[in-house]
């Protein structure tokens, strides 16, 4: 049955690259695929992006369908939805994900209304198991969309048993990255829409980039601090250690709002979803809305003065004591073993 | 000067940025009465932003709420702020909505109500649900432009709107046509406090749901009808529609028109299997060091 009802993962594409996302996506999309035994295809719009391709097969897609055009070469809601409905009005496809990034949840839910389907945002887990609907009927194989709600305070499963495609956003960051197997080949499937007449399109008239201060996503280390840092002053001693551990410097959402450090550092719910290699938590409480952010890293520890903070339940390491104590005797440790 | 016609969506919603152990049922499900209820605060952004528009370009902001009859509470706030006419749509036919459906429900007051409006403002997403979702799909159904994440109106003229919105890794400047539907983040603006002149005026406007809890209030009055004529007089009855009202197909709200439903909720357990307890000692602290290093952590 390979052919119909496959797996989609649309492959975000913006100033010449792809985007993390849309190759994290492969991952999920893969084991999504296999088990439904249907192939995993990836979706890619915009002007000379054909190029792509082969690194979305050496990622894990069999097929790519490519939309090529000049007058796609910046993102637009509705002449990008257009593509994708009139794809999956030909190809009809099972399953339809998208990045939960500021395109992606503009684009799906766009295309979700047009095609009066489901859309579940912003998804941190997907499986597939049967679903029996209050109704009365079963139906098999459907796709579990699993996320977060109410602030993180709950994890809902939400399904979609009647409509096709069943279609999500993924949260970006909390799929690995697929290993890249050199040299895989797939089938390149070029696709040319009618886009003349649209209505409501919209035009961009200047880009500007901003160039990221704070990379939380590609650290293999965070040291991180929350509202027990105290201060603006407070964070240099967090930062301090950041530095001695050539790590980068996170923050929770309490130390952000109280105005000790800048919103490009939040981690959590709000923030940005990290897995590092060692996630250290400096006076963070730990509150949901954090921890689902972090609590995919490797190694947590957590140094707090609370005995009963929240964060001590997802660490591996606690340290009770005063961070301004025990933060220096850390430092002065590691530099020691460099003299030494 | 064109009088643009702005129409504000807003909801009511439990205050989940605060949420506290008290909070949770021990099922799992949120305990909502232990929640204040609050007006979604990217949905203030989105008024301020009308508001804004309304005094640099001239115009009306209408702002409207789908939700249960609590929901006259962020209307009242938003009359406070400075709205222009407030409406409530409520009706039990609408529980168990979700996304799709709520904006399905969204175009037809907007549709019936409203067929020459310019601007739809929203707040970027409702911190319950978190979608998003709502705008763009509302935006869809009305067959209308749409920009999400808005920061801020770079210029306004009768057919088109520039617009600034932020992007993953930057901020773009674009041009959409009229009518169009923007989704404004919490960063655009600071929203405006209560006007003393207003709140007095509209602290006790009601809707229909309100009527009898108010009746004993205004003792002239003995029965609802008298008091709504009499409000209505005063420009403080706040209007209700139901589904019938904005023509909606009953397959299409509610439980029957939405896709997607809830198979499970869980609360979040801490998984944690214990932590190892490091003494906040020199000593402790090196060998702390030793066994990370050990561990190949970095």
């Amino acid at each position: 049955m390979a052919g119909h009802g496959e797996v989609w993962v649309y492959a975000e594409e913006d100033w010449d690259e792809l985007k993390e996302i849309g190759i994290e996506l492969l991952s999920k999309g893969r084991e999504l695929a296999d088990g439904l035994n249907v192939q995993l295809c990836s979706i890619l719009i915009g002007s000379k992006v054909k190029k792509h391709a082969d690194i979305l097969f050496e990622h894990g897609a069999d097929k790519v369908y490519v939309c090529d055009k000049p007058s796609l070469e910046h993102y637009d809601t509705v002449k990008y939805a257009k593509v994708i409905e009139d794809l999956v009005e030909k190809y009809k496809p099972n399953i339809v994900l998208y990045g939960a990034s500021t395109q992606g949840r503009d684009l799906a839910p766009r295309i979700a209304s047009k095609l009066r389907v489901g859309l579940t945002a912003d998804c941190t887990d997907l499986q597939i198991g049967d679903y029996k609907h209050t109704d009365g009927n079963q139906y098999k194989n459907i796709l579990y969309q699993i996320r977060p709600a109410f602030g993180g305070n709950i994890i809902a499963t939400i399904v979609s048993p009647k409509h096709r495609p069943q279609m999500a956003t993924v949260r970006e960051g909390v799929m690995p990255t697929p290993p890249r197997q050199d040299g895989r080949k797939g089938e390149v499937v070029i696709f040319d829409p009618a886009l003349q007449n649209l209505q409501n399109v919209t035009q961009i008239l200047k880009r500007e980039k901003t160039e990221k201060r704070v990379n939380l996503k590609g650290a293999q280390i965070i040291v991180s601090g929350g509202y027990g840092v105290g201060s603006r002053d407070g964070f240099n001693i967090v930062r301090e250690l950041a530095a001695v551990l050539g790590a980068e410097v996170g923050a929770s959402r309490a130390a952000v709002d109280a105005g000790f450090i800048e919103k490009d550092h939040q981690v959590g719910q709000t923030g940005t979803t990290v897995r590092p290699k060692l996630y250290i938590a400096c006076g963070i409480s730990g509150s949901v809305q954090h921890r689902a952010g972090m609590d995919q890293s490797a190694k947590i520890v957590a140094i707090n003065n609370d005995p009963n903070a929240p964060i001590l339940s997802i660490a591996h390491y606690g340290i009770i004591g005063d961070l301004l104590e025990v933060i220096p005797k850390i430092i002065e440790d590691i530099k020691k073993r460099r003299v030494d | 000067m064109p009088e643009y016609k702005m129409v504000v969506l807003v909801k009511q919603v439990p205050d989940t940025k605060n949420i506290t152990g008290e909070a949770m049922k021990a099922d799992g499900t949120v305990n909502r009465a232990a929640l204040p209820a609050v007006f979604n605060p990217e949905d203030l952004h989105a008024l301020e932003m009308a508001l804004q528009v309304r005094e640099k370009y001239g115009g009306t902001v209408t702002v409207i709420s789908m939700g249960p009859p609590s929901a006259v509470e962020v209307l009242k706030d938003a009359l406070y702020r400075g709205a222009d006419r407030v409406f409530l749509i409520s009706d039990r036919a609408f529980a168990g909505s979700d996304t799709l459906a709520t904006s399905f429900a969204l175009k037809q007051a907007i549709q019936t109500k409203f067929p020459d409006v310019d601007i739809v403002f929203c707040g970027r997403q409702a911190i319950d649900g978190d979608t998003a979702q709502v705008g763009p799909q509302t935006a869809e159904k009305l067959d209308i432009a749409q920009v999400t994440y808005v920061e801020s109106i770079e210029h306004l003229e009768k057919k088109k709107i520039k617009v600034r919105k932020l992007i993953d890794d930057g901020s773009e400047i674009m041009e959409a046509p009229l009518p169009v539907l923007l989704t404004v983040t919490d960063t655009a603006n600071e929203p405006r406090p209560y006007m003393a002149k207003k709140l007095l005026k509209y602290r006790k406007a009601a809707t229909d749901f309100g009527l009898h809890e108010q009746l004993p209030k205004y003792p002239k009055f003995k029965e609802p009808e008298a008091l709504k004529k009499h409000l209505a007089g005063k420009g403080i009855f706040i209007e209700m529609w139901n589904a019938e009202d904005i023509g909606a197909d009953p397959g299409q709200i509610g439980f029957a028109g939405s896709p997607t439903m809830v198979k499970k909720i869980e609360s979040i357990t801490l998984t944690g299997t214990g932590f190892k307890e490091i003494p906040p000692t020199d000593e402790g602290i090196k060998d702390f060091v030793a066994e990370l290093i050990e561990d190949h952590v970095w």
